[in-house]
């Protein structure tokens, strides 16, 4: 082989492993594997296998969320320690006041969001009903730094623990309402989440390489912006993408769309704070 | 008050008559382009393609963003060919002129449930973002630009 052609070959193989991942890798955090493919829920009729986000990243990315020493998002998760502990509103408390111990939050994560009382209920409202009806504090916006450290450090309890949230009761009609958004074209280039997440999966969209968009690892840091992202922060960037008007942040659309997209990943592990593109 | 007095000038009107008539007639609407079996026969500016400008269409993220979807060997200068839809090298092998034009148009009259979004359609959306209320994602002359660009891409 002449040196040109063992160069052009090196290239390629350079090439093909930042633009592909290691698809049959398997995750272990801290020693702990994770459940990163599993058979679909009996709901997915697409479908016969599910997968976290997590396969489809390159190597490098992939590496990043192994050790929570390399993990970037624990800068983060610390924040949200501290404001654990931190004192807020007019009632002179902190979480820890009632939660002595964020380790009793283990399995939250899990199964949320759920539904009470007819209203499908996210993380963030969990938190935001603590802060303004027990400590008499302001609301934290959605998708804020606060509330992302906070839904961070909450569902980091729950790592490893497979997903199940619930979709029958009075769970089912928000999510046959959430799946309708799933497979409903919208904006100017009229897609679903479906022709990208169920048909593409595992396809290159130019140099992006098409996960299955699952929510197992929520909030979840995002190298593209150097931050946690909540999950509706995320719905809106890809609706924004396919030139669609985004439905806001904490609306009923998007929570049903959490509740089914959270369905399709029953089985996965808990990975928050997981790595993504 | 000055271009309307202009215009009851006689050389200045058919001037502007003859410049308005040029950017509409010539040109057909979203609405108006007429498919056979998926495939639109007719230009839809009758000003011939420009090849050259149809392949910047094609890279272009902001216009064509083709290669976010295909891949294309005689753009290999480009790093990360997309995937999803097919390889286009061939593509004038394989298909007619009017049948590339009506696949650029609107490719869901020929390939039903497709997830390639129609580039010369301007309404019936759902949930459209505002600023592209009525647009199309290309012009008429970039769909031809890009077709005459599409039917160089030959092996045979």
């Amino acid at each position: 082989m002449t040196i040109k052609k063992l160069l052009s070959a090196t290239t390629l193989i350079l090439v093909s492993s930042l633009a592909n991942a290691d698809e049959d890798a398997n995750l272990y955090i801290e020693g702990e594997e994770m459940t990163v493919r599993a058979a679909a829920p009996a709901h997915m009729e697409e479908l016969d296998e599910i997968f976290s986000g997590w396969v489809f990243r390159s190597d490098e990315t992939q590496a990043l969320q192994m050790d929570d020493f390399d993990n970037p998002a624990f800068v983060f998760v610390d924040q949200g320690i501290d404001l654990f502990s931190k004192v807020d509103g007019s009632e002179g408390k902190s979480c820890a006041s009632c939660h002595e111990n964020v380790e009793d939050f283990a399995g939250l994560r899990a199964s949320m969001p759920r539904v009470e009382d007819g209203e499908v209920v996210s993380m963030e409202e969990l938190v935001n009903g603590c802060r303004t009806e027990r400590m008499g504090a302001e609301a934290w916006k959605w998708s804020s730094g606060s509330m992302t450290a906070i839904t961070a450090l909450i569902g980091l309890q729950s790592r490893g623990m497979p997903i199940n949230v619930a979709i029958d009761g009075e769970a089912a009609a928000h999510w046959q309402a959430g799946k309708d958004i799933y497979y409903t074209r919208v904006g100017q280039l009229d897609m679903s989440c479906a022709n990208c997440h169920e048909d593409n999966y595992g396809n290159m969209i130019r140099a992006d390489h098409l996960s299955q968009g699952q929510i197992n690892g929520f909030p979840t840091y995002r190298l593209k912006n150097a931050k946690l992202n909540s999950t509706h922060g995320r719905f809106k960037g890809c609706m924004k993408n396919i030139r669609a008007t985004p439905y806001k942040e904490g609306s009923d659309e998007f929570k049903a769309l959490e509740l089914y997209l959270a369905s399709r990943g029953n089985g996965l592990s808990v990975e928050t704070p997981s790595i993504r593109n | 008050m000055r271009f309307w007095s202009a215009l009851r000038g006689g050389a200045l009107t058919s001037a502007v008559c003859v410049v308005a008539s040029v950017s509409t007639a010539a040109e057909t609407a979203p609405s108006d382009v007429v498919f056979q079996d998926g495939a639109v026969a007719a230009s839809l500016t009758q000003v011939a393609g420009d090849a050259a400008n149809g392949r910047k269409v094609f890279m272009n993220r902001k216009q064509g963003n083709c290669l976010a979807c295909h891949a294309n060997s005689e753009m290999s200068e480009q790093s990360f060919h997309g995937e999803v839809g097919p390889m286009l090298d061939g593509v004038a092998d394989r298909w007619e002129e009017a049948e590339l034009r009506g696949i650029l148009v609107n490719s869901k009259m020929m390939f039903e449930g497709t997830i390639m979004p129609a580039f010369y359609r301007d309404s019936s959306f759902e949930r459209n973002l505002k600023k592209f209320d009525g647009k199309t994602i290309l012009t008429a002359q970039q769909v031809e630009d890009l077709l005459a660009y599409m039917l160089t891409l030959r092996e045979e």
